[in-house]
């Protein structure tokens, strides 16, 4: 019993921390450090825009196109 | 071994539910039959049919790089995880079709319906959705309209531009007046709706300026604020004064649902349009997921009849006989050509291989499908008698509510004005007779669930709730739909005059906003006037323009995998195409050329003119009837046109093919160049 509960408390965690991560993903609320990390790849000497110039040029992208259906 | 063990146990049980299913026909039946039929059906669907279709006709290639990682931008171009792809495909093609579509058909028993949402889509629908993912995704994420004019020629291409612009027009004009619909003489669906609007700007601003970019918590914050508009609705709708202040007739509510509309479309799209789809999406899965856990815990049984007399054509919320007409009625949850827009452009420069649009493509629309399963049920739980007092309009069964129930009484569908009105009272509403559109009849069924899950007491906040749901993704899009239209007629006009292309130019973006939002409150302020509750005729109209449109994608894949030289397969897209070109065709035909004025167009105008000239037509009636039959001619026109669109591009589509057979030379094909994938050679070693 004792072992099942310290298990279940050590992967509690980890479990959490995946399950925020993959909503995040899911919510597109990663899209900036996910831009950050693919800047720094392919263009590091190029200062990245901010967050907030981020944010309004992939919402403007994202709603010039079919994004919604009926 | 395991795989064929499951497809046996899947096959088992998927034949035992359409078993019972048919075997229940003349007694109530459990929504539990429905709900185990559909899965197995789609599980069978995806197991089986899915993978021979991206083994054997699309050839998917794993080991093929797909655009997001050749052209990997960070920005639109992104390698994503399949699952988190399913979920953007997914939020971005279920709409408010797959609730409404089912509800009317409902009107024909729930068997016809529920056949065609399971058929339309193992067969049609997820394979039109999977065929254009995975062409797009060979073509760096082309648009339908594209790959139509690079692979078959510009004919193909215009037409799939036009049908798109018209199809949206229409879209938008029948959603506004679902809402319209749900929110005439509402206080509290009304203040609701509109605080979303308020909610949606105070998200936008967080999102913009104080924690840019903060989607999560952005969200949560609206959430929050939108339930608390919920409760704010009920209070404010128990002061006599404040109530009135939010009381409107349905012509004043699409008045300002057309101010709203063309003011949403010039704003910039972080401070409303944004924001109010992260709502809309969390809502939308939230009470999704909601609503199939309460439908399995309730387990409800059905009481709409396997199929009512109204097979035959003489439905009080729609003319037309079960064949075309609820193929043509339920087209998002069966095949929805709309998807294909979605299917080509966004989603393709996500995949992060090949293999994905297996679950992205056909597993979404899958999950759609259900969807559709599920407002299916939410119609035919209620007593039927209910189900066609909401649901029939005003000009069908009379406005009063003695004639309206001895009508529908009459029919065999016994109801009674007190258990309407204890209905209308337990729901918070004033009344709910006439209340068409599908949405209004959606959410007494959902409260109905709900309220037998979580608690009878709170029946009046759960339908507030669903109404307020519909609303908002309803809203979010028409938003979309108006600003893709005025992006459309900004690129058609910008060819003639090179200014108004240019999409941040804001005379240009007043003007070509002002020209959609005028053509879809056109058709919406004839849909409020029109005493049969104008669904009656905009949703069939809709229903063929989606369809023409799926038919439109379908041509095109058809004609890809003939050129591709797989001519033997091509009766995979062919077969849904041909189904799909006989009931639009029968459909056009019958709304042309009928002379019932239920159902054909020109005989409803005449047979008005007619009336309106010989001064039979009551007063109410008379003052409108101009308006009402010139409306009739153009809806008319409208299908004659979007019926030629469709038979010059299978035309078009057959040219290439047989130039192609016969060895004549025909456009190349625009798929990228084969590269070899890194992220697939990563795969082999360290799994995905």
């Amino acid at each position: 019993m004792i072992r099942v509960a310290e298990v279940l408390l050590l992967a509690a965690p980890r479990f959490g921390a995946g399950l925020w991560g993959w909503l995040r993903a899911l919510a597109g609320d990663d899209a900036y450090e996910r831009f950050l990390a693919h800047h720094a790849r392919s263009h590091p000497q190029v200062p990245p825009p901010t967050r907030a110039a981020f944010y309004e040029e992939r919402e403007r992208r994202k709603w010039s196109g079919v994004t919604r259906c009926c | 071994m395991m795989h064929k063990l499951w497809g046996v146990l899947l096959s088992l049980v998927a034949s035992i539910a359409v078993g019972g299913i048919a075997l229940h026909q003349h007694e109530p039946i459990n929504a539990l039959w429905l709900v185990t039929a559909a899965v197995c059906i789609y599980l069978l669907g995806y197991r089986f049919y899915s993978a021979w279709i991206a083994a054997k006709v699309l050839a998917v290639d794993p080991t093929r790089a797909t655009p997001a990682e050749r052209l990997n931008n960070g920005r639109d171009f992104v390698p994503t995880h399949r699952v988190i792809v399913f979920g953007h495909h997914f939020a971005a093609i279920a709409g408010p079709g797959p609730l409404v579509g089912p509800t009317l058909a409902a009107q024909f028993g729930y068997l016809p319906g529920t056949l065609w949402i399971l058929v339309g889509a193992v067969l049609g629908g997820c394979v039109q959705d999977m065929t254009i993912l995975l062409l797009s995704t060979r073509r760096d994420g082309r648009s339908l309209g594209q790959m139509a004019r690079d692979e078959l020629g510009p004919f193909g291409g215009f037409a799939a531009t036009i049908g798109t612009l018209l199809i949206m027009i229409i879209l938008s004009a029948v959603l506004g007046l679902v809402v319209v619909n749900v929110m005439k003489r509402s206080p509290w669906a009304t203040s609701t709706v509109m605080a979303t609007i308020p909610a949606a700007i105070i998200v936008g601003l967080y999102l913009r300026g104080w924690r840019p970019g903060r989607v999560l918590e952005a969200s949560l914050i609206g959430l929050a604020l939108v339930l608390l508009a919920l409760f704010g609705g009920s209070w404010l709708d128990q002061q006599p004064t404040l109530r009135s202040y939010f009381d409107y007739s349905a012509l004043t509510l699409a008045g300002l649902i057309i101010a709203y509309g063309f003011v949403a479309a010039i704003l910039p799209v972080w401070l409303l349009l944004a924001p109010r789809d992260y709502l809309s999406t969390f809502l939308k899965i939230g009470t999704v997921v909601l609503l199939a856990i309460a439908i399995i815990f309730t387990h409800p049984e059905i009481k709409m009849p396997a199929l009512t007399r109204f097979i035959d054509g003489t439905g009080p919320i729609f003319g037309g006989k079960v064949f075309p007409f609820v193929f043509i009625t339920i087209a998002c949850g069966a095949i929805s050509g709309f998807h294909a827009l979605v299917s080509s452009g966004t989603t393709p420069k996500l995949i992060t291989s090949e293999a994905d649009v297996r679950l992205v493509g056909y597993g979404s629309m899958a999950l759609e499908s259900f969807v559709a399963i599920m407002a299916m049920i939410a119609a035919t739980l209620l007593d039927p008698g209910v189900y066609f007092a909401i649901n029939t309009g005003a000009g069908v069964v009379g406005a009063a509510p003695e004639a309206a129930v001895r009508t529908i009484s009459g029919w065999g569908f016994p109801v009674t004005a007190e258990q309407m009105q204890s209905l209308a009272r337990s729901m918070g509403e004033h009344t709910l007779f006439a209340r068409t559109g599908g949405a209004p009849s959606l959410a007494v069924g959902m409260a109905s669930i709900f309220g037998s899950t979580f608690g009878r007491g709170f029946l009046a906040f759960w339908y507030h709730f669903a109404v307020m749901f519909e609303a908002v993704f309803i809203l979010a899009t028409l938003d979309a739909g108006t600003r893709v239209g005025r992006f459309m007629v900004q690129d058609l006009f910008g060819q003639l005059w090179k200014p108004f292309g240019r999409t941040s130019w804001y005379p240009s973006v007043v003007l070509a906003s002002a020209l959609i939002v005028a053509a879809w409150g056109y058709f919406l302020y004839i849909g409020v006037i029109d005493p049969n509750g104008g669904v009656n005729i905009l949703w069939p109209l809709f229903g063929i323009a989606n369809q023409m449109l799926a038919a439109i994608a379908l041509t095109v894949a058809t004609g890809i995998i003939i050129k591709s030289g797989k001519l033997r397969y091509a009766w995979v897209t062919a077969t849904p195409l041909a189904w799909l070109a006989l009931i639009t065709t029968t459909a056009a035909w019958q709304k042309i050329f009928s002379a019932d004025a239920r159902i054909g167009f020109f005989a409803a105008a005449a047979d008005l003119a007619q009336k309106y000239t010989a001064g039979t037509l009551p007063p109410a009636r008379a003052a409108v009837a101009p308006q009402l039959i010139f409306n009739q001619r153009l809806d008319g026109w409208l299908t004659v046109l979007l019926t030629l669109i469709l038979w010059f591009v299978i035309i078009d589509m057959m040219r290439v093919c047989v130039r192609r057979m016969r060895g004549r030379p025909v456009l190349a094909s625009s798929e990228a160049p084969y590269r070899l994938s890194r992220l697939a050679a990563g795969a082999v070693s360290g799994g995905r």
